[in-house]
């Protein structure tokens, strides 16, 4: 069992409750290899997809891993703008939780919609990223494919690149990573850096060349244009030209180390098309991973081994 | 009617007095202030274990009428008042219309005179429609009984704007009244930017983005000679920036909420809205400052931006909800329970930043427990207990950054003119 009832941000797992997961997802992963691919786990279980943004992976991850458990999986998609016309976010979860669901993923435009959906709800909430605040689930199945990849977490030096103020999935990651005794270094420009980035407990780099040769993971992230108020940098050219992972770039990489992003890329801008079609990118790793960390999460939160045929 | 306040401990840093006398109110009017008086006919009224205060005045509040009755009007927010404590309220004109031409104010005028139950200042609007692009019709809002010009929400955006504002204001020798934000700065940041924002996931603003225009409405201040008043400051730096233009003799005067007082962002651990309001909670570093700048001076007024908002509008995310607490209940029991009862300030300087200071920095009639000045007067119960629940407000805004706090002290009567506008902890009207 985990210790908590949510999974809305990093700080609801302990050390062990991410092990569990990653455990857990080990055996879910095997299931997704045969032709067969589903479990009764969940059978009688109802999980709502609510997406108050647009998601294709995100979305698609966790209904594929609600229909693998035999779960009752609802989508739910809506606009975030309730400030016109339209139910406000407060009362969709009361109108939900009339419907007795068990489980409900959110994802949301602003940050603390988890918090305020588990305030009215009495089901478990799993935080499908919320504004530019966490995205738990997506830390979980880095860290997965990470271990997978490299046979450990502990020690691992994970420098995460980019668009770090504007990332729901750095701000998962970075405590993920710390919890579980790994090193996160932050690199970016100052204009993508958050307000405190000592806050987050990473280290900080603002030169990618200089921190390189250290890593054993090089996750890029994605550029959020459309979070950006003003444009923090001159252009994507020179952003590729400081902060882009290139062949040039992989190649100062130690030799065992592996090259991430959490999706969707902006191809040409912080990564390069051969860097991440390369043998040494994840990024599809990750996706597959993804289903089963998923399964895993949804699995231990509704009840774990008490809710029928274990995996 | 006559009345005759008995025994209870008459403070006023004014008047200069603090010890145990009675007070004679005659016809609205003070007409003593001194031992073991007698007035034949007189009603007696016991304010034995209770401080007498000359009548507080915040100078700060939004009474949302018109066009937002919803949040509050000038019936229940006055009455709010009173329950705080306060014989007399300057409300700002962001409402819906703004309050920018003479008939505006008029009407804001007549309400209060049909339904206040404390005295109501209105504060005009320094631009048309609080545009930022055109001077408002100062002239004629000082004529119908407008005591002040802001902006206030968001404050006056550019600094040739303000500088013309400043330039005609000077002439009527009302204050422009300056909401400090730096727009372009602040970017839409919903929490202060720093510790808070990057663990919360919200936008910040950074407290730059206020000391900006502080220092830039000193420089306008001293170049204009325009009187003006520093609205809801919430930084180290302001504060210092106020200090160091009182050294120079600059006229400007300021203000702190009570939410910045006694609160700083550390309090937003969850994302709980009614800790939202601009200027945002700042660090523990700042709170000090402000309150080491009330000990010396620099401060002259506690103001609380009382800021009424509906329940449906509050219970929002976090970055969709408006900015804003309520403050007139609070405000004087946050001050006993942190200031007075722990012995950091006495009731003769209360007096000072919740009753002549902010009189000074508006130019507001004077209020003194002496004789000759009107009977407004605020008695306080210090030993009495306040659990700050819902119900209890008398505001029909329920967004207290406040809720849930137990605090000792609040005003248990209130007379305005002579009247009681609270007794016995009840509103009156």
């Amino acid at each position: 069992m985990l210790t908590s009832k949510h999974i809305m941000t990093m700080d609801d797992l302990s050390a062990d409750d991410i092990t569990l997961i990653l455990d857990t997802a080990e055996s879910f992963a095997e299931v997704n290899q045969r032709r067969i691919k589903k479990l009764p786990t969940l059978r009688g279980r109802t999980i709502v997809n609510l997406f108050f943004e647009p998601s294709t992976r995100t979305r698609m991850s966790f209904e594929i891993a609600s229909k693998r458990l035999s779960a009752d999986g609802v989508n739910f998609t809506a606009s975030s703008s309730a400030t016109v016309k339209g139910e406000t976010l407060r009362d969709t979860a009361k109108t939900l939780a009339a419907m007795s669901c068990d489980l409900v993923v959110v994802r949301h435009k602003y940050a603390g919609a988890p918090q305020m959906l588990a305030e009215v709800m009495d089901c478990s909430i799993v935080n499908g990223g919320d504004g530019v605040h966490e995205h738990p689930t997506q830390a979980l199945l880095d860290l997965y494919t990470m271990r997978q990849a490299l046979g450990r977490l502990e020690g691992l030096r994970v420098g995460i690149v980019g668009d770090i103020c504007h990332s729901r999935v750095a701000g998962s990651l970075v405590p993920a990573l710390r919890k579980v005794g790994a090193t996160p270094v932050i690199i970016a420009p100052p204009t993508l850096m958050p307000a405190r980035p000592d806050v987050l407990g990473a280290e900080v780099a603002y030169d990618l060349d200089e921190v390189l040769p250290s890593l054993d993971v090089a996750y890029l992230l994605r550029v959020q244009f459309e979070r950006a108020t003003r444009m923090p940098f001159p252009s994507n050219r020179e952003y590729a030209m400081l902060y882009g992972m290139n062949l040039a770039r992989m190649e100062r990489l130690p030799s065992h180390a592996v090259v991430m992003h959490p999706g969707p890329m902006n191809r040409g801008v912080e990564i390069s098309a051969d860097v991440a079609d390369s043998t040494r990118s994840l990024i599809l790793g990750q996706v597959e991973s993804g289903v089963a960390v998923r399964m895993a999460v949804m699995y231990l939160l509704l009840g774990g081994a008490d809710s029928g045929a274990a995996a | 009617m006559a009345l005759l306040l008995r025994g209870g401990r008459v403070v006023d840093a004014a008047a200069g007095i603090d010890e145990v006398l009675d007070i004679v109110i005659d016809n609205g009017v003070i007409t003593g202030v001194g031992a073991d008086l007698e007035s034949p006919g007189a009603e007696v009224v016991d304010c034995s274990e209770k401080v007498l205060l000359p009548g507080l005045v915040d100078v700060h509040v939004h009474l949302r009428e018109p066009g937002q009755e919803y949040k509050e009007t000038i019936a229940s927010g006055t009455r709010a008042a009173a329950h705080g404590g306060f014989t007399a309220v300057a409300c700002m004109p962001n409402t819906d219309p703004v309050v920018d031409s003479g008939s505006k104010v008029r009407f804001v005028v007549e309400r209060a005179e049909e339904t206040a139950v404390v005295r109501v200042y209105p504060i005009g609007a320094v631009t048309a429609g609080q545009s930022g692009e055109q001077l408002a019709e100062i002239g004629d809002m000082v004529a119908e009984g407008a005591v002040a010009f802001s902006d206030d929400g968001h404050g006056v955006g550019s600094a040739g704007m303000a500088r013309v504002a400043m330039d005609y204001i000077r002439r009527f020798d009302v204050p422009y009244v300056a909401h400090c934000e730096d727009v372009s700065l602040a970017a839409g940041g919903v929490v202060n930017e720093g510790v808070v924002s990057t663990r919360m996931g919200l936008p910040g603003q950074p407290a730059l983005a206020e000391e900006l225009h502080v220092a830039r409405e000193i420089a306008l201040a001293e170049l204009t000679g325009c009187r003006v008043h520093l609205a809801h400051l919430s930084t180290a730096a302001s504060i210092a920036l106020v200090r160091d233009a009182k050294a120079r003799g600059v006229s400007v005067t300021c203000e702190v909420t009570p939410h910045h007082l006694f609160l700083d962002e550390d309090a937003i651990v969850v994302y709980d809205t009614n800790l939202k309001m601009n200027p945002p909670l700042r660090t523990a570093a700042d709170r000090e400052a402000l309150v080491a700048g009330l000990l010396d001076g620099t401060v002259d007024a506690i103001a609380t931006d009382h800021a009424p908002h509906a329940p449906h509008e509050k219970e929002l995310e976090f970055e969709l909800a408006p900015f804003g607490t309520t403050g007139l209940e609070t405000a004087l029991s946050l001050v006993n329970t942190n200031l007075v009862a722990s012995g950091t300030i006495g009731w003769a300087e209360v007096t000072k930043v919740m009753c002549h200071g902010p009189r000074a920095s508006l130019g507001l009639p004077e209020m003194r427990l002496e004789a000759g000045y009107p009977a407004d007067i605020t008695i306080v119960d210090p030993e009495a207990r306040v659990e700050v629940t819902a119900e209890w407000f008398v505001s029909k805004a329920r967004n207290s950054a406040f809720l849930g706090s137990s605090l000792l002290g609040k005003a248990s009567d209130v007379l305005v003119g002579g009247a009681w506008a609270l007794r016995n902890g009840k509103v009156v009207g």
